[in-house]
């Protein structure tokens, strides 16, 4: 993994701080050439990974990734899935059920409906989760996607459910299927360590929030140093800034300086905004051995 | 400290029920005994990859895992039912919002409650959110001066465009966005500013459901002579998620927050630590207590928390019971009345 990690929020009107702040992103990003434009941007900064949601609007992003392979030849798309106000929505007006129909593959191939019917009516739910990850990945065809992540509102769902095989049959189809690693991203971290460690995912790519202040870090900032400390994985710092109550310099510092840190992710709007992270983290990261996946 | 985890029994495993399933199993406190459905589809997956045990008769698991209480996160028309059930076996009950679908029934079940000293809450998670908890201290200090008016807002996309009926589009049933958005409006409205006593000039607006209203405006008139507006519209969708704003004027100041931050404006600087005159900016990472488990909000956790050591103490008046959600049943009312 790359040492820093692009991400998406700022695109989808996502901000954990202020609504007002959110439409006049919707605002500036209604287009996808202004997305391209900032994608465009970071990868000229020397960024090469973007890790973004499975948004419809990210299918354009990928078209225009594949109609244009040559400027897009080092860069990568680390997939989050899914799109949960999309399920959630389907859910409040189609029920369970009624979601699990609409969402299961029906216009394509013959063999893929015939296996999600078949998975519904059998209620075999491993084969169900491995076709709804399919389905989200359709978009990235031909896209590089060395790592699959799963959204933090499915993860902890399941972690708080203790239904922890799924995180194993979703580790090993990812491998199978898509030759890519499984990602977990997580608002619980020392929690869900040890849920993966039970069913044997090891040295996992957790991505969680990591800052100073403790901000959606549940357990405590003790908590998650101590188990930084003493178990092994992959982490990828997210929130580091804490939604912005934290100083850049301040906020990368103190990421830069913890262990098993292998990537940073933040998402920005501007030129100046990208160099400035970037050159914090290239200065506060001295120890500079290449995590690779 | 704790000394002996409680055993609680969960019914209803919508989208609600599940994501309380979580937070109930991962809290320290409590136990879940049993778990009762009866869609088909997701007590299969619980069956097959869970370790709780599985009910679709919630009496019969009620009367074989003897819980000490329960959650209740079924359609609205069934709350009555369940929770009168439980109350009368002494089981603490926690209920989804809103509360019941007509006054002398939750009459009723506030009744009941009080006579067995139980502990009850309702699901009116707002009343648990860091920013909101800030802007009803700042008004309990006095710091806006006398308050002359609100605006209290609700918007969100549950129903963008024509479709077919479920039951949150029958309003016996509980839908519609009165009881699945104003109430929550309503509810946090009373919390922070106190009760309301008349409505006027209400409107229950069809937007695009047949049956329901999709939006709700009314003028509010409280208790202590303050009024106001309610602006409430489950149909738009430039918003993503739902999104509610208090608006609060006072001779004093003004204040505007949401769940994710406030901005207040003092015309003296006034003699509150961490605020000066002008405008002042706080933000949920200044105002958010942490929680022992994250789902979808911190809020959400914080509640069952709640509920938790309310039971521990037997604490039967707390912050989000039966009672005050009764009195958010009574304004919904005002405001279906109202039009007829």
């Amino acid at each position: 993994m790359e040492r820093i990690l692009f991400g998406d929020n700022q695109f989808f009107a996502v901000n954990h701080l202020s609504d007002e702040k959110s439409r006049a992103q919707a605002v500036r990003f209604k287009d996808d050439s202004a997305i391209i434009k900032v994608l465009d941007t970071v990868i000229d900064c020397d960024i090469n990974t973007f890790m973004c949601t499975t948004h419809d609007r990210i299918a354009n992003i990928c078209d225009h990734i594949r109609r244009n392979p040559d400027q897009y030849a080092n860069f990568q798309i680390y997939p989050c899935m899914p799109y949960a106000h999309k399920y959630a929505n389907a859910v409040t007006e189609l029920g369970i059920m009624g979601t699990l129909k609409e969402y299961m593959p029906s216009s394509n191939l013959l063999g893929t409906l015939a296996k999600g019917g078949l998975a519904v009516f059998k209620k075999d739910f491993i084969s169900i989760m491995e076709i709804l990850v399919d389905t989200e990945m359709k978009m990235f065809k031909g896209v590089r996607t060395d790592v699959i992540f799963i959204q933090n509102v499915i993860t902890d769902l399941i972690l708080g459910l203790g239904m922890y095989d799924f995180f194993r049959a979703f580790s090993d189809y990812v491998k199978k299927k898509y030759k890519a690693e499984a990602g977990f991203i997580t608002m619980n971290l020392p929690m869900l360590y040890q849920a993966l460690e039970k069913v044997g995912v090891e040295n996992p790519i957790i991505c969680a929030s990591i800052n100073k202040v403790g901000f959606r870090m549940t357990g405590g900032v003790e908590l998650y140093e101590r188990t930084l400390r003493e178990k092994q994985m992959r982490v990828i710092a997210m929130q580091v800034f804490a939604a912005g109550a934290i100083p850049p310099k301040e906020a990368l510092e103190y990421v830069c300086n913890l262990p098993r840190i292998s990537s940073i992710l933040f998402g920005a709007s501007s030129r100046s905004h990208i160099e400035q992270n970037r050159d914090l983290i290239n200065q506060y990261w001295k120890n500079d051995e290449a995590v690779l996946v | 400290m704790i000394d002996q985890k409680v055993k609680i029994a969960i019914i209803g495993l919508g989208k609600m029920g599940i994501s309380h399933l979580a937070i109930l199993n991962a809290h320290p406190a409590l136990e879940v005994v049993g778990v009762c459905d009866t869609s088909g589809i997701v007590m299969e997956a619980l069956k097959q990859h869970s370790v709780f045990e599985c009910f679709t008769d919630y009496k019969k698991m009620v009367d074989k895992v003897r819980p000490e209480a329960v959650l209740i996160a079924t359609p609205t028309k069934l709350h009555f039912e369940m929770a009168r059930f439980a109350l009368e076996r002494g089981l603490h009950v926690f209920m989804e919002k809103p509360f019941t679908l007509n006054m002398s029934q939750g009459e009723e079940l506030v009744r009941l409650a009080d006579a067995r000293n139980l502990v009850t809450q309702v699901g009116y998670h707002n009343r648990f959110i860091g920013v909101f908890n800030e802007v009803k201290r700042l008004v309990d200090l006095g710091a806006l001066g006398e308050v002359y008016h609100f605006v209290a807002e609700s918007y969100g996309p549950v129903v963008t465009r024509k479709k077919e009926e479920t039951w949150r589009s029958n309003p016996s049933e509980g839908g519609g966005c009165l009881l699945d958005y104003t109430s929550h409006v309503v509810d946090l409205l009373q919390f922070v500013l106190g009760r309301v006593d008349t409505v006027d000039g209400s409107t229950l607006k069809k937007i695009y459901s047949t049956s329901v209203e999709d939006a709700v405006y009314s003028t509010l008139h409280l208790d202590s002579g303050i009024s106001g507006f309610l602006s409430v519209n489950w149909s738009d969708e430039t918003y993503r998620k739902m999104s509610t704003q208090l608006t609060i004027i006072g001779m004093s100041g003004k204040l505007v927050a949401d769940a994710q931050e406030m901005k207040v404006y003092f015309k003296t600087a006034p003699a509150i630590p961490g605020y000066e005159k002008g405008w002042n900016v706080k933000y949920i990472t200044d105002l958010t207590p942490g929680v022992d488990f994250y789902l979808r909000g911190e809020e959400y956790s914080a509640q069952i928390d709640y509920f938790a050591r309310c039971i521990q103490n037997r604490n039967a008046h707390g912050i989000s019971t039966f009672r005050s959600a009764l009195e958010t049943d009574r304004v919904l009312n005002l405001l279906r009345t109202y039009t007829q």
